[in-house]
């Protein structure tokens, strides 16, 4: 099997630009990467059917000078999902944006609690208690600060 | 018998057209979605019936034999896991349809619901018929889509933030697939399992063992194998809570499902299994200390998901017909319980309007009924006899021992500590929250107090009711529950059956031969 080497560096960059942008905070961003993602991994669904020939379909080319239609059928279907799944990441930019005005993503509550502990126990606080006691509280008291 | 087959995927498919034509008319949707599900359980049971008896069932579509075409292909494992999945996948429509038929205000919006629910239904059902790696990515993806509209449901900022985790981790695990699809597909020329069971064993042992981790990389993602676990307690909680169910029962099933399918029929030397035996270890004892962490019901349930998949990975690495079998049990007996609890705990969450179980208590005299189904999924998983989680593990304990390597003994030794902290966690959970004083608890902040003003009032899922639970929504929960105790009864056919099942994943020849030769 030949493929091309400059086609392989491609996908490496679309790859690596792809994971750049996904670990960003912003949604939209988020968006891109998964596009480019998508179109890393399309790139070498085609590379793996090795070179580039003639169209595979029957009665324009001989069998023997034909494109592998196997990794093209993959690569289509492929396409389809990652423009079905870029919508609806579309759809969550706007519900976010129609929500806080931005495509950023706020703190993770759990996150949030489990610092403000750490922050409490470096001050010499007293930590609240982590399950068990109800008797000590007063009920439906919050145990959050 | 090959119509068998092929209808759980189309009857589902053409149901989420249905409904969505439908999206109207609430009671034609509602019966609708019904009747497929009811129509693809039975389907599921003959297949079972038919592959116990005949053997492997194989379509090739579009009149493409393999391994060019895509092929569905049924065995006993498949079959197996489908009947259970159909079971639990009626049971929390039901439930789902009894919560938004009680609680006018709340409910889902009913158009978007069903189409998505059946969607999930038919991947579901094509991840576990899939005949090829390619075919097995786009059940994945049916199923992640339908479970993106489905855990976003009504756009909450909470879900919105939850769901964006769940999603982005779930898209980089679908883009790896891909990935590995594509360098599977360069190396071998093929995608069709039973083809790629050939060919993988003339490659290079480096680039074998670089394609079993890859896939096991890729599954473990889905299944939330630690380390690859942190997103599960982070999204799912956030979901309404019959979602939260299917997802926990059906969803990390499907990626254990798929290890086992890959790991016995692509490496049948078990190239893989050291390596699962020591992420078995891990992701029990880091899932389950998780679990007694936490004081919100749902994510500490959550996190003894992740414990147990762990469960599962030991019986399919000790890679002995025992240790498979065992770990197939496990599957079986673990989609039903964990999906039981998660509706008790909506049921519980319904009533009080909270889940943090520091806010709950005396639950057992307010209401019995969810306390008993609480229980006994809770001490099913546990292990406590003669429960069905008791007998997997036992299953899985007996294939350690027969098999009597060193590091399965030390794992084997984790899986008893395992089950002691499952019971701390759910002890902790029942002495709190269940016993314990009556308290009048405060439910949860309005969800909406932060929602901007155009929030759908629709998908307020109405919580803190304070009113007994409609039979309607007990009942499918109720009937988990049996169902599980069900398995205890038909435990020596089930595990017959497994074992059955084992030996064909581990001497996978006759599934090669009857797929290579299809027409």
């Amino acid at each position: 099997m030949t493929s091309s080497v400059a086609l392989a560096a491609v996908v490496a960059g679309l790859v690596a630009l792809g994971f750049v942008l996904l670990t960003s905070r912003s949604l939209g961003r988020i968006t891109v990467g998964f596009v480019v993602l998508g179109h890393a991994a399309n790139l070498l669904l085609l590379l793996a059917g090795g070179p580039a020939l003639a169209p595979p379909v029957i009665g324009e080319s001989e069998p023997s000078r034909m494109a592998d239609p196997l990794v093209q059928a993959f690569a289509l279907t492929a396409i389809v999902i990652t423009f079905g799944v870029t919508l609806l990441l579309l759809a969550m930019v706007h519900r976010s944006w129609a929500i806080r005005g931005s495509d950023q993503l706020p703190d993770d509550p759990e996150d949030r609690r489990l610092a403000d502990v750490e922050h409490r126990a470096e001050h010499g606080e007293v930590s609240e208690s982590w399950g068990y006691s109800t008797e000590n509280r007063s009920p439906g008291e919050r145990s959050e600060p | 018998m090959s119509v068998l087959v092929v209808l759980p995927v189309v009857m589902s498919l053409a149901g989420a057209a249905g409904v969505l034509l439908l999206g109207h008319w609430a009671v034609a949707q509602r019966a609708l979605s019904i009747v497929v599900h009811v129509v693809v359980l039975g389907c599921a049971v003959a297949l079972l019936v038919v592959v116990d008896t005949v053997g492997p069932q194989v379509v090739p579509l579009g009149g493409w034999a393999p391994p060019v075409g895509i092929a569905l292909v049924a065995d006993r494992l498949a079959a197996l896991l489908l009947v259970v999945s159909m079971t639990v996948l009626l049971a929390v429509l039901l439930y789902a349809i009894a919560q938004s038929r009680t609680d006018l205000e709340g409910g889902f919006p009913a158009s978007v619901f069903h189409p998505a629910y059946l969607v999930l239904t038919a991947g579901v059902c094509l991840a576990f018929l899939s005949g090829d790696l390619f075919t097995l990515f786009v059940g994945f993806e049916m199923v992640l889509t339908a479970s993106y509209v489905l855990v976003t449901i009504g756009g909450t900022p909470e879900r919105l933030r939850a769901g964006t985790t769940y999603v982005v981790v779930s898209l980089t695990g679908s883009i790896l697939f891909l990935t590995t699809v594509a360098l599977i597909y360069a190396a071998t020329g093929t995608v069709n399992l039973a083809d790629l069971a050939m060919r993988l064993g003339e490659l290079e042992p480096g680039l074998r063992i670089t394609f079993a981790l890859l896939l096991l990389v890729v599954f473990a993602i889905k299944a939330a194998v630690v380390p690859l676990h942190a997103w599960l307690p982070d999204s799912y909680p956030a979901a309404p809570s019959p979602i939260t169910a299917v997802f926990a029962g059906l969803l990390t099933k499907i990626g254990v499902y798929a290890m086992i399918r890959t790991q016995t029929l692509l490496f049948p030397d078990g190239a893989a299994a050291g390596v699962l035996l020591v992420l078995a270890a891990a992701t029990m004892l880091i899932g389950l200390l998780g679990a007694i962490a936490q004081s919100d019901l749902n994510r500490m349930l959550s996190f003894v998901l992740v414990g147990h998949i762990g469960y599962m990975l030991f019986g399919l690495g000790v890679f002995t017909v025992a240790g498979v079998a065992g770990a197939i049990f496990y599957t079986v007996h673990h989609i039903v319980a964990t999906t039981a609890l998660f509706l008790a705990s909506g049921l519980v969450e319904r009533r009080t309007g909270t889940v943090d179980i520091e806010r709950l208590g005396g639950l057992v005299k307010a209401i019995p009924l969810v306390g008993l189904l609480f229980a006994i999924p809770a001490a099913s998983l546990s292990g406590l006899p003669p429960l069905p989680g008791f007998l997997a593990k036992l299953a899985l304990l007996q294939a350690a021992v027969s098999e009597g390597g060193a590091v399965t003994l030390t794992v084997a030794a984790i899986t008893l500590l395992a089950s002691v902290l499952t019971l701390v966690a759910m002890a902790k959970v029942w002495t709190t929250a269940f016993w314990g004083r009556p308290v009048s608890a405060q439910p949860d902040r309005d969800p909406h107090a932060a929602a901007p003003r155009d929030a759908d009032p629709q998908d307020a899922v109405l919580v803190g009711t304070k009113q007994r639970a409609p039979r309607s929504m007990t009942a499918p929960a109720g009937a988990l529950v049996a169902v599980g105790l069900g398995i205890v009864v038909l435990a020596g056919p089930l595990q017959a059956m497994t074992e059955r099942a084992a030996t064909d994943l581990l001497q996978p020849e006759s599934y090669v031969q009857v797929v290579l030769d299809a027409r």
